[in-house]
């Protein structure tokens, strides 16, 4: 189980080395630096202000090979400074990307985590309860109304969202963030409210059909013929076995929240993680959006690491075999 | 022979096809086991057995349904039984173990939770005490180091063992009846063997009456009293074990034999029945067996044989026979 | 390459690759089959679909009219030839209205736009029906880069197994991990702006799931006996892979490729959000939205139309890629979306 688990952890650390790379090659090979000086500071920028900044943001070493010293360039500057979280300053504003991180996790997580403490359980239940209705038309009717909802484009839930019950019935306020306690709820609850909306259909359809392909097993036609009821079934049986293929997809839900608050954040005004995002996008700043897509691909990467920790918990096959 | 344990009459089972027609895989089948007897239901795969045994203990997989027919426990008729009813008999009056003892088992529960769910499901005892009887039942089964065996997950067991642990669970709340469908197909040669004494030794102990679902005639040889024979969807020839084996009537249970290594005398050649059972939706009108057998006359295609008694208590479904015979 | 060239090129490419798939599957009883009973569980999905197809092929086939010492004429699609040549207003104007939403100006064709038209005066339905091609482009094109790429690369990792599994699965295993969306816009950022470049960022992050399905089918398919048997007989591993792997393949392809073609167009709105994506999408007409619901009275229907036009399109595909599903694999693919 030990050799198993370091072996997934390394497999890890070398995705998170090829995330590294692919980043390197995108940006700093691809893009060239004088592309991305000239994005920064305009198509204008005096050669001697192009140079100066090339040389304040890393981008005057050689890419690779730096035949005077081998650890100074581009490449080895990267990996450094992504491995040691050493972010260095914004492109657009030489503000350090540390700091707006640290400013920005707090209200992210305002929202993402009440969307998935909220969201999981919701779906997991709702999920339950069509499954152990199959081939009735609760079923049926979940099953279609699940289609509908993942049909919707996530704007339109915003778009909709905000006008419905910010606007016109004006349940909450329409944007805008507090961090004081008395005030927050008021200012997470719509974000949070679309984005269960948003999220809800394809995951109880996802659930549904892993509780219903759980339900088709040999075991637990065994179980019934023990002389188990239906509900015992379902929760002894189907739902243990369940959660190992459930586990998964709740962990790639993790930075899919991560991203998917990228539209509740800037569309209602929350500085997290996600507005940090829109900014940069919009102000070409490729060295926060280089952070943030590593950022991203690492607490994939930690979420994938963990599942397997969780399997080893879960699966007695995976514990044990 | 007093009322049988278990008693099915004119059982019909039946799936849907195209066009909303119900295609019946269990056609008007009549079966009666006693008490303490052992029943074999023989024949090739897609006949009709399991569907057969799963119509019994009500696990028809949807959208199969029964559209017809008594099957009726200690005089007491199943069908209609409300669902609580009907989970009081799964079990402890009936029990069922299946062909596949690798996937028949939850992964994620040990032996011994599985064993002891069986025994709580149908009786108030304490955890100890029925921790205690699992123990005892996995003694019965033979599964050597019961304390061991009871913590361990499926995985970590043998095909054998795997389907000794299904035994135990089947006999836990003692059920009258025991369903066996294919108990021994997925095991090796040399395990099948124990695994059927150990059922025959086990019926023979407890008393209980076993139906043995099984296309294989050497496991009816060493199990079984009497014989059921079914060909797409219908009994054709049913008896005791010594008649149906050693003097078949339907040109079927014939060729069945024929084609049995372990039955077949020195020297012959092993003979096999052309063609494969026909689907449901391709039964012909006259007799099920006409396209493939060799004494076929031109009755067969027209006429569905009726059941014909035979000296012996046999029965059998034959023009054929029928003709020959004095009735 | 002027716009409207690449667009038909396009267009001919679609039809032509249809019309090839055509001919082949007609040749087949188990696509003819399970293609007629599709059509059979989703009539109107299926229809639907193929009207959207319809109309972005009606605009993709573009010319420009000959008007000698005229150089600035734009190419017009058929479909734009369906409107008059001047539909255009100054400004917003309500469905039917016969006069300027704001202010009250005379229009130039009154009561004749049935979705009223944006803040440049265009005409809603003109543009929402414009926005199929768009889609058609996003899901096309974006599926010819991937599909084949994925396909050769699932293939040889499954079937040769050892280092080149590994790297392949390596790679997989590193895209996967970056979040799509941001993914996304760093190639496009990079790569820049433009549909041919939107949708090669597409394929980089959707060529993943092809990939997946593609070299899980073929480890399967290694260990068959017909291929074991072919292998035996000394059948070259290029043709068994040919005739035998390739085809067996081609379902799951096919389901993966309508499923995924949803994923696409929805991913494509977000881009438009962010301010990345094509022109002439649904999404850019949401995002114009953003700011028409904050005025008073608003403006509803530029968003109706194009929500309605992507749900309609989405709930199609949706439909009739589940039926796909269930027709032709009820076992190897979940329902993940």
């Amino acid at each position: 189980m030990l050799g198993y688990l370091l072996r997934r952890t390394a497999w890890g650390a070398a995705t998170v080395l090829g995330v590294l790379l692919f980043l390197f090659a995108l940006f700093f090979l691809y893009a060239t630096p004088q592309d991305v000086a000239r994005r920064a500071l305009g198509e204008k920028a005096p050669p001697e202000a192009i140079a100066q900044w090339l040389v304040n943001h890393g981008y005057d070493k050689p890419a690779v090979w730096n035949p005077a010293d081998p650890l100074d360039t581009r490449l080895a500057e990267h990996l450094r400074r992504m491995l040691l979280f050493d972010f260095g300053r914004s492109d657009a504003d030489d503000v350090p990307i540390a700091q707006r991180l640290r400013d920005g996790v707090g209200p992210s997580l305002s929202v993402t985590l009440p969307l998935f403490t909220l969201g999981l359980p919701l779906a997991l239940s709702l999920a339950l309860l069509v499954a152990f209705f199959r081939e009735t038309y609760i079923d049926r009717v979940g099953v279609v109304l699940c289609v509908l909802a993942m049909s919707v484009s996530v704007l339109v839930y915003i778009l909709g969202g905000q006008y419905l019950l910010g606007k016109l019935l004006r349940w909450f306020p329409i944007s805008g963030f507090d961090p004081a306690p008395s005030v927050l709820l008021r200012f997470v609850a719509l974000p949070v409210l679309v984005g269960l909306l948003a999220g809800v259909g394809a995951n109880v359809r996802f659930y549904r059909a892993v509780f219903l392909e759980e339900s088709g097993r040999d075991y637990v036609r065994t179980a019934r013929a023990k002389g188990a009821g239906d509900a015992r079934v379902m929760a002894r049986h189907v739902l243990p076995n369940a959660l190992i293929p459930v586990l998964t997809n709740v962990v790639v839900e993790i930075p899919f929240l991560f991203t998917g608050s990228i539209l509740l954040e800037s569309f209602f005004g929350i500085p997290g993680l996600g507005s940090i995002t829109v900014d940069a996008i919009q102000s070409n700043d490729f060295a926060t959006l280089r952070v943030m897509v590593y950022l991203g691909a690492l607490l994939f990467i930690a979420g994938q690491v963990l599942t397997d920790v969780a399997y080893t918990l879960v699966d007695p096959r995976v514990r044990l075999g | 022979m007093s009322e049988a344990l278990l008693h099915v009459e004119g059982l019909l089972t039946s799936f849907p096809g195209a066009r909303g027609a119900r295609l019946p895989v269990v056609d008007r089948v009549d079966l009666a086991v006693a008490r303490g007897e052992a029943l074999a239901l023989v024949g090739e795969s897609g006949c009709g057995k399991s569907m057969t045994a799963l119509s019994i203990v009500g696990l028809v997989p949807k959208p199969g349904r029964i559209d017809a027919g008594s099957i009726r426990m200690r005089g007491r008729e199943l069908r209609g039984l409300p669902v609580t009813a009907m989970r009081r008999v799964r079990g402890a009056e009936i029990a069922m173990i299946f062909q596949e003892p690798a996937t028949s088992l939850n992964p994620v529960q040990t032996a011994g939770a599985q064993v002891v769910e069986a025994i709580t499901l149908h009786e108030r005892v304490a955890r100890g005490e029925a921790r205690r009887r699992a123990l005892a039942l996995f003694e019965q089964v033979g599964i050597p180091d019961p304390p061991v065996r009871f913590g361990a997950y499926p995985h970590q067991l043998s095909g054998g063992l795997k389907q000794r642990v299904m035994i135990a669970i089947a006999l836990a709340a003692r059920p009258q009846l025991l369903i066996a469908d294919e108990p021994t197909t997925a095991l090796d040669v040399t395990i099948q063997a124990q695994i059927l004494e150990l059922l025959a030794g086990l019926a023979r102990e407890t008393g209980t009456a076993i139906l043995l679902i099984t296309h294989d005639l050497g496991v009816v040889n060493q199990l079984a009293d009497r014989v059921a024979v079914m060909y797409a969807g219908r009994i054709v020839e049913e008896g005791t074990r010594a008649a149906v084996l050693a003097a078949p009537h339907h040109p079927y249970t014939h060729g069945l034999l024929r084609s049995m290594p372990s039955l077949a005398q020195p020297g012959e050649r092993l003979a096999e029945i052309p063609g494969v059972v026909p689907a449901p939706d391709a039964w012909p009108p006259g007799c099920r067996f006409e396209g493939r057998c060799a004494i076929a006359l031109a009755v067969c295609r027209a006429r569905e044989p009726e059941r014909t008694r035979l000296d012996g208590g046999a029965a059998v479904r034959c023009h054929a026979v029928a003709g020959e015979s004095p009735q | 390459m002027e716009g409207h060239v690449l667009g038909n090129a396009f267009a001919a490419a679609i039809v032509l690759l249809a019309a090839l798939a055509a001919w082949r599957l007609r040749a087949s009883a188990f696509w003819r089959e399970r293609l007629g009973e599709i059509a059979r569980r989703r009539p109107i999905a299926t229809v639907v679909v193929a009207l959207y197809l319809g109309v972005a092929l009606l605009d993709s086939v573009a010319w420009r009219d000959a008007q000698p010492g005229e150089a600035s004429v734009e190419a017009r699609s058929l479909l734009d030839r369906a409107f008059p040549a001047d539909f255009r207003e100054r400004s917003y104007s309500a469905p039917l209205a016969a006069v300027e939403f704001y202010g009250g100006a005379a229009l130039a064709h009154p009561g004749r736009h049935l979705l009223g038209t944006d803040i440049l005066g265009r005409d809603v339905l003109h543009l929402a029906l414009g926005g199929a091609r768009v889609a058609l482009l996003i899901g096309g094109l974006t599926s010819l880069i991937a599909i084949p790429l994925a396909i050769a690369l699932g293939l040889a990792a499954g079937y040769l197994g050892g280092r080149t599994d590994d790297l392949v699965f390596f790679l997989l295993s590193t895209l996967a991990s970056m979040p799509s969306i941001l993914l996304l816009v760093a190639l496009i950022m990079v790569i820049g702006r433009g549909p041919v470049q939107v949708c090669l960022a597409l394929a980089v992050t959707s060529w993943v799931n092809f990939c997946r399905v593609v070299r899980g089918e073929t480890l399967k398919l290694r260990e068959l006996d017909y291929v074991s048997a072919a292998r035996a007989l000394g059948v070259s591993e290029l043709r068994i892979v040919w005739r035998h792997v390739l085809p067996n393949l081609s379902h799951l392809v096919v389901i993966t490729f309508v499923l995924t073609f949803s994923q696409l167009v929805l991913s494509e709105a977000i881009l438009s959000w962010l301010g990345v994506g094509i022109d002439g999408s649904w999404g850019q007409m949401i995002d114009q939205a953003r700011d028409e619901l904050a005025r008073d009275p608003i403006i509803a229907w530029n968003l109706g139309a194009a929500s309605a036009a992507l749900f309609g399109l989405i709930l199609a595909v949706n439909l009739v890629g589940d039926a796909l599903r269930d027709v032709l694999d009820p076992h190897t693919l979940r329902e993940r979306t």
